[in-house]
């Protein structure tokens, strides 16, 4: 048998014995953690004691370690243990053998495992994900129909860009499909206790403020603010337009030098709490039988098939078998097997598509394209300023880029800005760059709301944008060269905000085949690969 | 003489007091010998997902039949007869302006339909007090672009989306009472904001407030030209000498040790 040792320190302690003696020693011998020897003679005494533990043998045997024994008396019971534990794992492969298909075990080794088979496989436990979850056990009449499983790599969600935003939802964009959306969660939130109740559970309240955004263009773009006016208002959502004068009636704490127009929402649009939101969808979405595992992706196993297209390109068109899903602290792995993977995974959905082999195709052909959603860190501050705006500040966002809202009724505000594109931080931790405040943000802020020229930053956090590089807009889709990987991701900081109405259409696009509701097939993954942008006109 | 008899066996039992107290309500409403069986076969069967959705349907049938658009009589009387007709129907009543009789149903839901030979007349006061008026209902009144009044309270069904869609009176509206109403929250009181021609609002007895005494000064603060009657200044405010004891008693341990 082989075995390691973990640590330089731990050495000497076997160094005195034979070879073979050492061998069953190391047998004997487990370790739990920690550094110091007591510690682990104790864990080793409580996997001894309490007999339930002897399970915990099977996990550590990639990195069992040793160290001194003194009693011989144990040595016989381990074997004992030893045994057994052999006889369980025949035991094991004889129920599976006698039952397949069945993923029923006698045995649980690990908990939280997710399960062997699985029809659809949800990558990214946020709020999309979960949304998705959610309306495919919806469209079904019964438990098991269809089995869900949603892969969550955080089991914290201290890094989720869901709770990390600032929980806005606005229907003042400039393409359909994205008023629609909006519009469509707007009127799910309306309704969210018919949705999401649970039984036997409080009724949730999302903390919705009604305070509409308030989006201030310069000369150079009050043109294409009337454009997406007339769209809203074609489309049905309640936004009305104000002249600089009109603005300076209505909000005498802005300052209106250099605004040309502003558009303000009148209904539906506001702020709201996202883990409320997400928290909602997840107890719904288990209470119907949805299996929530936390584990990262960490590969895939395909099934390729070579392709002709008209030009001649010989393409592989590849279809997923397995997903392997790593345990959380842990080597040991699950490859679950399933029919359809949907990449749910926001800012990381670009390494899940990488993981794939998106992009890794020949070059000059269309699986060359990589899939263009990256992680990009943004800022949020909280700053207290007791005079500024009350009751009826709005979600102001200024031409410049600069936002801001109210928190809560103290005082308290919430800032930030986009960064410009040659100026992204670095996105591989979630610190905050204070500075970027002092000399990006406070100015253009103290200059729009003349209040905020005293204020006090009382806290700051930093969050991931699933930012889509292609056109900074949703993609809602099947990959057209992996064909049972659906998409939706990309939303580029609206996702929070759209999430009801894009797990509605991704359910929709699953088992029926085809968007119902809301037409979607603008989002389509082909517009990367036939490099069409969607963009989005915005006064910013 | 019940009670009587019950004290007496209770002083002779001691397995008496033990079921009173099983079978006491808890403070929170705690579930149900039936809910807690339906919870167990949940866990198991998607379907008693629909039946919950079937009963809750069933339960909100009221509130929605109260609250359909009347589209039809909308296209056939015009927009004033129907939006007269929503409110009769819900159990409130309503002035037409340049009248001073108020239409209202009587206790039994009965109503003339006078209203229907006058289809140009507009409403200017409505009372919908008590009744199960939700936002939904709210489209059929959104026609009435010379409502000066309206009264919606201790309505179990207005919310803060109610209150958010109110801004299509913004031109117009100067009265507004929405007290008593339980789900109101401080998120829809900002969409208030809207009605700048509002003089008088009455927001007392708001369950939902926190702290009422700072919404009513923010609200004075958000509409300027507006009355707003309800909660106290101080109501809601934490006395601080209580809290700031202890620390000092403890901050005096502190500097002993």
């Amino acid at each position: 048998m082989t075995y390691t040792f973990r640590g330089g320190a731990r050495q000497h302690v076997v160094c005195s014995t034979s070879p073979a003696a050492r061998q069953r020693e190391s047998q004997l011998k487990i370790v739990a953690g920690g550094d110091q020897l007591g510690s682990e003679m104790s864990s080793c005494y409580k996997l001894l004691l309490h007999g339930r533990r002897y399970r915990a043998l099977a996990l550590l045997t990639s990195n069992r370690c040793s160290s001194r024994s003194l009693s011989t008396g144990r040595a016989v019971q381990k074997d004992i243990i030893q045994d057994l534990e052999n006889q369980f794992k025949a035991f094991r492969d004889k129920v599976t053998a006698a039952m397949p298909g069945s993923d029923w075990s006698p045995i649980e080794l690990t908990r939280g495992l997710p399960p062997e088979r699985a029809d659809i496989v949800i990558v990214g436990g946020g709020v999309v994900g979960w949304s998705i979850a959610y309306w495919l056990k919806r469209r079904l009449m019964s438990r098991d129909a269809l089995r869900v499983v949603v892969v969550e790599k955080d089991p914290t969600y201290s890094q989720a860009s869901t709770v990390l935003s600032a929980g806005g939802i606005r229907q003042q964009f400039s393409l359909k499909e994205n008023i629609q959306l909006s519009m469509a969660s707007a009127n799910f939130m309306k309704n969210i206790n018919e949705h999401l109740g649970v039984l036997n559970e409080d009724p949730i309240d999302l903390q919705f403020n009604h305070s509409g955004y308030l989006f201030l263009a310069s000369e150079a773009s009050a043109h294409i603010m009337e454009e997406n006016y007339a769209i809203q208002k074609e489309l049905g959502a309640e936004v009305t337009l104000l002249s600089p004068t009109q603005l300076k009636e209505r909000f005498p704490c802005l300052n209106t030098d250099g605004v040309a127009l502003a558009s303000l929402g009148l209904k539906n649009e506001g702020w709201f709490d996202p883990w409320t939101l997400l928290n909602a969808f997840r107890r719904k979405a288990m209470s119907m039988g949805v299996y929530q595992c936390f584990g990262e992706v960490t590969g895939f196993r395909c099934w390729t098939q070579n392709a002709e297209t008209m030009d001649g390109d010989l393409l592989n068109i590849k279809r997923i078998k397995y997903v392997n899903v790593k345990m959380p602290n842990s080597l040991e792995y699950q490859p679950v097997e399933c029919a359809v993977v949907v990449n749910a995974a926001g800012a990381s959905s670009g390494k899940i598509a990488d993981m794939v082999g998106i992009g890794h195709g020949p070059e000059t052909s269309m699986a060359a394209i990589p899939f263009p959603v990256e992680p990009r860190k943004r800022y949020i501050y909280v700053v207290h300023c007791p005079d500024g705006p009350g009751l009826e500040c709005p979600f102001l966002i200024d031409y410049s880029g600069v936002y801001l809202r109210r928190e809560g009724l103290g005082g308290n505000y919430i800032t930030g800005k986009s960064p410009e594109e040659n100026e992204e931080p670095d996105c591989s931790n979630l610190d905050v760059d204070h500075e970027f405040f002092q000399e990006k943000v406070w100015p253009l802020l103290a200059h729009r709301v003349p209040a905020f020229e005293s204020l006090k930053v009382t806290g700051a956090w930093a969050g991931f944008y699933d930012y889509n590089t292609f056109d900074q807009n949703g993609i809602v889709g099947l990959h057209p060269l992996v064909n049972n990987m659906y998409f939706a991701t990309g939303f580029s900081g609206h996702g929070l905000q759209q999430s009801p109405a894009v797990g509605r259409a991704v359910a929709e696009l699953i088992l029926d085949g085809g968007f119902k509701t809301i037409d979607l097939s603008a989002f389509d993954v082909k517009r990367i690969l036939c490099q069409e942008p969607m963009l989005e006109r915005n006064i910013v | 003489m019940a009670a009587s008899m019950l004290f007496q066996v209770r002083r002779h039992c001691a397995l008496v007091p033990c079921l009173i107290v099983a079978t006491r309500q808890y403070a929170s409403s705690p579930p149900s010998l039936f809910n807690k069986f339906l919870f167990q076969l949940n866990q198991r069967f998607l379907e008693v997902e629909y039946l919950i959705r079937l009963s809750n349907w069933f339960k909100n049938r009221d509130v929605r039949r109260k609250n359909l658009i009347y589209d039809y009589a909308q296209k056939k009387y015009g927009v004033n007869v129907a939006a007269a007709y929503s409110i009769l129907k819900l159990g409130g009543g309503f002035r037409f302006a340049g009248q001073t009789e108020w239409f209202r149903a009587d206790s039994k839901g009965k109503f003339s339909f006078d209203f229907v030979n006058t289809p140009d007349s507009t409403i200017e006061e409505i009372d919908l007090s008590r009744t199960l008026i939700n936002h939904a209902g709210l489209h059929n009144l959104t026609s009435q672009r010379k409502l000066r009044s309206l009264s919606v309270q201790g309505c179990p069904e207005v919310d803060d989306w109610f209150l958010a869609h109110l801004h299509v009176f913004s031109e117009t509206l100067q009265e507004l009472n929405i007290s008593h109403c339980p789900r109101i929250t401080v998120g829809g009181l900002a969409a208030l904001q809207h009605l700048r021609k509002l003089q008088q609002l009455d927001i007392s007895s708001l369950p939902q407030l926190q702290s009422p005494g700072l919404v009513h000064i923010l609200i004075e603060e958000m509409l300027p030209h507006c009355k707003v009657i309800g909660a106290e200044y101080d109501q809601g405010l934490q006395i601080q000498t209580d809290s700031q004891e202890p620390r000092d008693a403890d901050s005096l341990r502190h500097a002993q040790t």
